[in-house]
C-alpha cells in the first residue's frame, strides 16, 4: 500500500514541478507578485512528494518486496540491510529516482536561502528547476518507473549486482548526483539571469557559492569512485579511463573552468558569454552523464537500440533543455554590457587560459569516449579508444594548467607587471625545479622525465600559493591573525589549489614507480619484490551472508626482516548472480600502499595472485580531499552573502520604481 | 548577433549525428559468408595454452564462434551471458580472440571467468578479415558441419540470447539429432 502512496506522490510530483514551471515564469514576465510567490511553496511540496517516493521504494527494498519488478530484478532476501537500502539506486530506474531526489533537495535549498534574492529572479530561478523537474518525472514515469508490478510474485530477487555490494557504493552515487545536479541550480541562475536580461556581476556573485558547493560534491564523488574501483575491482588501478568515469570527470573539468570564470565575471565583470556557455554546458554533460552511467548507452549503441524508447526521450529532453537555452543565449547575448578591459598580463588573462585549457581537455575526453560510439554509429567500425590516447592528449594539457596556477594566484586583477611577477616568483620558479629534479633522482634510476616534471609542477603550485598567501599577509600582523583574517574565499582557493598539487604528486609517482607481480603461490610460499617479502601463510573457505569463497592470507615483512602487516585477500562467489568478486588485501600507507588481490586457483593448492608495491598512490585521493574542504570553505565565504543582501535591497528599490509609473 | 548562433549551430550538429547514429541500426549488417563453410585456418589457441586448432576441429556440434577482446567495453557486458549459457551447457562456445595479446586474454579470462570450450587467438587479426569480423563482440552461429548460419554483431543481450540466438541454435541442434 506504501508502494502505492509511493507511486502516487511522483505522480502529484509531475503536476506540482508543472505548475512551479509555468506560473513563477509568467508571473516574472509579466510582474505578478503572486505567481511569483507560487514558487517557493511549490518547490517545498516538490521536495516532500518526492523524498515520499523515494522513502516507498526503500521501504520496498527494505521488506523483500518482490511484487515490484524493479525490487525483484536487483534485491535478494539474503541481501545484508544496508546494501538491500542501497540497491534502491543500483541498477537505472532507481538511480532516476535518486537523482529526482537530489534535484528536489537542492530546490528546496534555494527555496530557503534565496531570502536576499529579488522575487523575480528566485521566480525564474525556480521556474527553470520546475522545468527541468517536470522533464525528468515525465522520463521516470514514461520509460523508467521503478513502481510498477508483476505477477505471479517471484519467490526470491536476482540479486544486487556483486561489484555494487560495498560500502564505497553507499555513498559513491548520492555525491556524484549532489554534484551534478548541483550543476542545474548554476543552470538555472544563468538562464533566469538570461530571461531577466541581467547578465551582470550581481548574477555571478549570488551564483558562484552554489556553483562551488556543487563542484565540491562532484570532487568528492568521483573521488569516491576511484577508490572505490582501486580496491574493488581488484587491479590495484585508480582511474580507467572508462566511459562512466570520463562522463563523470568531463562535467568536473567544465565546472572546475566556471568557477574560476565566475571569479572572473563577478570581479571584473569580463567573460560573462563565455561564463554562461559554461554553465550551460556544466549543466548539459551532467545530464549526459547521469542518463549515461547506468543506461549503458556509452558502453554501446545498441543500448538505445535495446531500449529505443529511453534513448529518444533523453535525446528530446536533451534538445529541448540545452537547445532552448542556447537559442536563449543567441537571443539575449547581443544585448550584454560589454566587458571591462584587462591587459595581457593580468589575473583575467590567466583564469582566461585556464578555463580554456580545461574546457579543451573536456573535448578532448569527450571526443574520446564519444568517437568509438559515433563511429560505430555510423556503421564504419567498432574500435575502442583506450588510456593511451588519453594520456596522451590530456597529461600535455595539464601541464600549463599547473604553470598557470601557479602565476594565477599571485597575478593582480586587470593588469599587472611581468618584472614584479618575476622578482616575487623566481625563487619559487627555479627552487621548484631543481628541487622536482634532485629529489627524483635520489628517489629513481631511470626514465624519470615525467616524474621529475610532476613533482616540479607541484613543488610550483604550492610554492606560488605561499607566495601569494604571503603576499596577501604582509600588512597583517601575526601568522595566525593574519591566516584567520583573510576571506575564506581565498583561503579555500589555496587549499584546492595545493590540493591540486598534491594530487599531481599521487599520480605521477603512482604511475611511475609503482611495482606488480603476479604470481601464482601456494601456502608457504613467498616472494621479495620493492622491498617488502610477500609470504603466503594460509588459504582458507569463507561463508558470508549470501557468498561463499576463498580467503588468502599474506604476511608481508621488510628488509630486515620485521612484520609489517598481513593482507588478508577474498575471492567471493555470490550464490544468486552466480558471480564472483575480489576482495583487496590493502595495507594503506602514507607513502605506499601495499595490495595483494587473489587470482583464480590454479590446481595442487596453489592460486594465482597479483601483489602490488604502490607508491604515494593514497596522494591523489588526499588531493582530491583537500580540494573538496577547499571548495566548502570558499563556498562559505561571507563576501557573497553580505554583499548580496546590499545588492538585493538596492534591486527591490529598482523594480519598485519600474512598476510603479 | 550570428556569432552568438555558434554554439547553438555546433549544438544542432551533434544533436543530428546522434539522430542519424540512431536510425541506423549497427547489428543488421549482411553478411556474404551465411550458409558458407568457415574459412579454413590454423591458429594459436589462448586456453587450453600452447595448441593449434584447425578451422575443421569445430566441426561436429552446434557451435557458437564468439569474437571478442580483452579491450572491447562492450564485451564486458555480454560476458556475464555467455557465462549463463556455459553454464547451462545449452551449446559449446569457442571464443575468437581478437587483436589481443596473451597477457591481456588470460587476465580478461582469469577475471571473468572462462565461458568458452576453448580459445582461438588471433593476434593480428588476419584470420578475422577472412571471417569478416566487423566488429568486436560479434558471434557466429555455427552448425555441425562447420557451416556458418548466422552472425549477430553487437553483444549479445540476454533479450537477443532468448529472443534470436537460442531459436536457432535449438533449431540446428534438433535438425541432427
Amino acid at each position: 500500500m506504501f508502494v502505492e502512496l509511493g507511486h502516487f506522490a511522483l505522480i502529484l510530483a509531475l503536476f506540482v514541478a508543472i505548475v512551479m514551471a509555468v506560473l513563477p515564469t509568467v508571473g516574472a514576465a509579466r510582474g505578478n507578485l503572486r505567481w511569483m510567490a507560487v514558487a517557493r511553496p511549490a518547490g517545498r511540496m516538490l521536495f516532500a512528494l518526492v523524498a515520499l517516493s523515494f522513502a516507498a521504494l526503500t521501504w520496498a527494498f527494505a521488506t523483500n518486496d518482490f511484487s515490484l519488478v524493479y525490487v525483484a530484478n536487483n534485491s535478494n532476501s539474503d541481501l545484508p540491510l544496508q546494501y538491500r537500502i542501497t540497491a534502491v539506486w543500483g541498477a537505472h530506474e532507481g538511480s532516476m529516482l535518486l537523482w529526482m531526489m537530489v534535484f528536489s533537495a537542492w530546490t528546496l535549498a534555494v527555496t530557503i536561502f534565496s531570502k536576499q534574492l529579488p522575487e523575480a529572479f528566485v521566480a525564474r530561478v525556480l521556474g527553470v528547476m520546475g522545468m527541468i523537474s517536470t522533464g525528468f518525472l515525465l522520463f521516470i514515469l514514461l520509460t523508467s518507473n521503478p513502481f510498477i508490478r508483476q505477477f505471479p510474485v517471484p519467490a526470491n530477487g536476482a540479486d544486487l549486482n556483486p561489484l555494487l555490494q560495498d560500502p564505497g557504493m553507499i555513498s559513491h552515487p548520492p555525491m556524484l548526483y549532489m554534484g551534478y545536479v548541483g550543476f542545474s541550480v548554476a543552470f538555472g541562475f544563468a538562464i533566469a539571469a538570461l530571461l531577466g536580461g541581467r547578465l551582470d556581476v550581481v548574477w555571478a556573485r549570488w551564483s558562484r557559492p552554489w556553483t562551488i558547493a556543487a563542484w565540491s560534491f562532484l570532487t568528492i564523488g568521483i573521488t569516491l569512485g576511484s577508490y572505490w574501483s582501486y580496491y574493488e575491482l581488484g587491479w590495484g588501478g585508480w582511474w580507467f579511463w572508462d566511459p562512466v568515469e570520463n562522463a563523470s570527470f568531463m562535467p568536473w573539468l567544465v565546472g572546475t573552468a566556471l568557477i574560476h570564470s565566475l571569479s572572473a565575471t563577478e570581479k571584473r565583470g569580463v567573460f560573462k558569454n563565455w561564463t554562461v556557455l559554461l554553465s550551460i554546458c556544466a549543466f548539459a554533460l551532467s545530464l549526459l552523464g547521469t542518463f549515461l552511467v547506468r543506461s549503458g548507452v556509452l558502453t554501446s549503441v545498441h543500448a538505445f537500440a535495446n531500449d529505443p524508447a529511453r534513448g529518444v526521450f533523453i535525446l528530446i529532453f536533451l534538445g529541448v533543455v540545452i537547445g532552448g537555452s542556447l537559442m536563449l543565449y543567441a537571443w539575449r547575448a547581443p544585448g550584454l554590457a560589454p566587458s571591462n578591459r584587462y591587459d595581457l598580463v593580468s589575473r583575467e588573462t590567466f583564469l582566461l587560459i585556464n578555463s580554456v585549457l580545461l574546457t579543451v581537455a573536456m573535448t578532448a575526453v569527450l571526443l574520446g569516449t564519444v568517437y568509438p560510439l559515433v563511429v560505430e554509429a555510423l556503421g564504419m567500425d567498432k574500435l575502442s579508444v583506450g588510456p593511451p590516447y588519453f594520456n596522451a592528449v590530456f597529461i600535455p594539457l595539464m601541464v600549463p594548467v599547473a604553470l598557470a596556477v601557479g602565476i594565477g594566484a599571485l597575478c593582480r586583477w586587470r593588469s599587472d607587471d611581468w618584472r614584479r611577477l618575476w622578482r616575487q616568483l623566481r625563487f619559487a620558479f627555479i627552487g621548484s625545479i631543481v628541487l622536482g629534479v634532485a629529489l627524483v633522482a635520489m628517489l629513481a634510476h631511470s626514465d624519470y622525465f615525467m616524474t621529475a616534471l610532476g613533482v616540479s609542477l607541484a613543488i610550483w603550485i604550492v610554492s606560488g600559493t605561499v607566495v601569494a598567501v604571503r603576499e596577501r599577509l604582509r600588512h597583517r600582523g601575526g601568522l595566525w591573525r593574519g591566516l584567520k583574517s583573510l576571506p575564506s574565499g581565498f583561503l579555500g582557493m589555496s587549499l584546492a589549489h595545493i590540493g591540486f598539487a598534491v594530487t599531481i604528486v599521487g599520480v605521477t609517482i603512482t604511475s611511475q614507480f609503482s611495482v606488480e607481480q603476479h604470481k601464482r603461490m601456494g601456502p608457504g610460499e613467498s616472494t621479495t619484490f620493492a622491498g617488502y617479502t610477500f609470504h603466503m601463510d594460509r588459504l582458507h573457505d569463507i561463508t558470508g551472508p549470501n557468498y561463499t569463497g576463498t580467503e588468502a592470507v599474506v604476511s608481508v615483512t621488510d628488509k630486515d626482516g620485521d612484520a609489517v602487516t598481513t593482507l588478508r585477500t577474498q575471492k567471493r562467489k555470490y550464490n544468486v548472480r552466480d558471480t564472483t568478486t575480489t576482495e583487496a588485501g590493502i595495507h594503506a600507507g602514507v607513502f605506499r600502499d601495499l595490495y595483494a588481490s587473489l587470482g583464480a586457483p590454479l590446481g595442487n593448492g596453489d592460486w594465482s595472485i597479483r601483489l602490488y608495491y604502490r607508491p604515494f598512490v593514497r596522494w591523489i585521493w588526499f588531493g582530491a580531499l583537500f580540494m573538496m574542504l577547499g571548495g566548502i570553505m570558499a563556498a562559505r565565504d561571507k563576501r557573497y552573502r553580505v554583499r548580496a543582501r546590499e545588492t538585493a535591497a538596492m534591486e527591490e528599490g529598482q523594480t519598485g520604481q519600474a512598476a510603479r509609473p | 548577433m550570428t556569432r552568438y548562433l555558434i554554439p547553438l549551430f555546433v549544438f544542432a550538429g551533434l544533436v543530428a549525428l546522434f539522430l542519424v547514429g540512431l536510425q541506423h541500426d549497427p547489428s543488421i549488417v549482411p553478411s556474404p559468408l551465411i550458409n558458407k563453410p568457415l574459412p579454413t585456418f590454423t591458429l594459436p589457441t589462448v586456453r587450453p595454452p600452447g595448441k593449434e586448432v584447425k578451422s575443421s576441429d569445430l566441426h561436429g556440434e552446434v557451435t557458437l564462434l564468439n569474437v571478442f577482446a580483452s579491450w572491447c567495453v562492450s564485451c564486458r557486458y555480454e560476458h556475464p551471458v555467455l557465462m549463463d549459457m556455459a553454464k547451462r551447457k545449452e551449446v559449446r562456445i569457442v571464443g575468437f580472440d581478437y587483436k589481443d595479446t596473451l597477457a591481456d586474454a588470460k587476465r580478461w579470462l582469469e577475471e571473468r571467468g572462462d565461458p568458452y570450450a576453448m580459445v582461438l587467438f588471433d593476434e593480428n587479426g588476419k584470420v578475422g578479415i577472412d571471417l569478416g569480423v566487423y566488429g568486436v563482440p560479434e558471434t557466429y552461429i555455427l552448425d555441425r558441419n562447420g557451416v556458418i548460419r548466422y552472425k549477430y554483431i553487437g553483444p549479445i543481450t540476454r533479450k537477443v540470447l532468448d529472443e534470436t540466438i537460442r531459436p536457432i541454435v535449438k533449431r540446428l541442434q534438433g535438425n541432427e539429432s
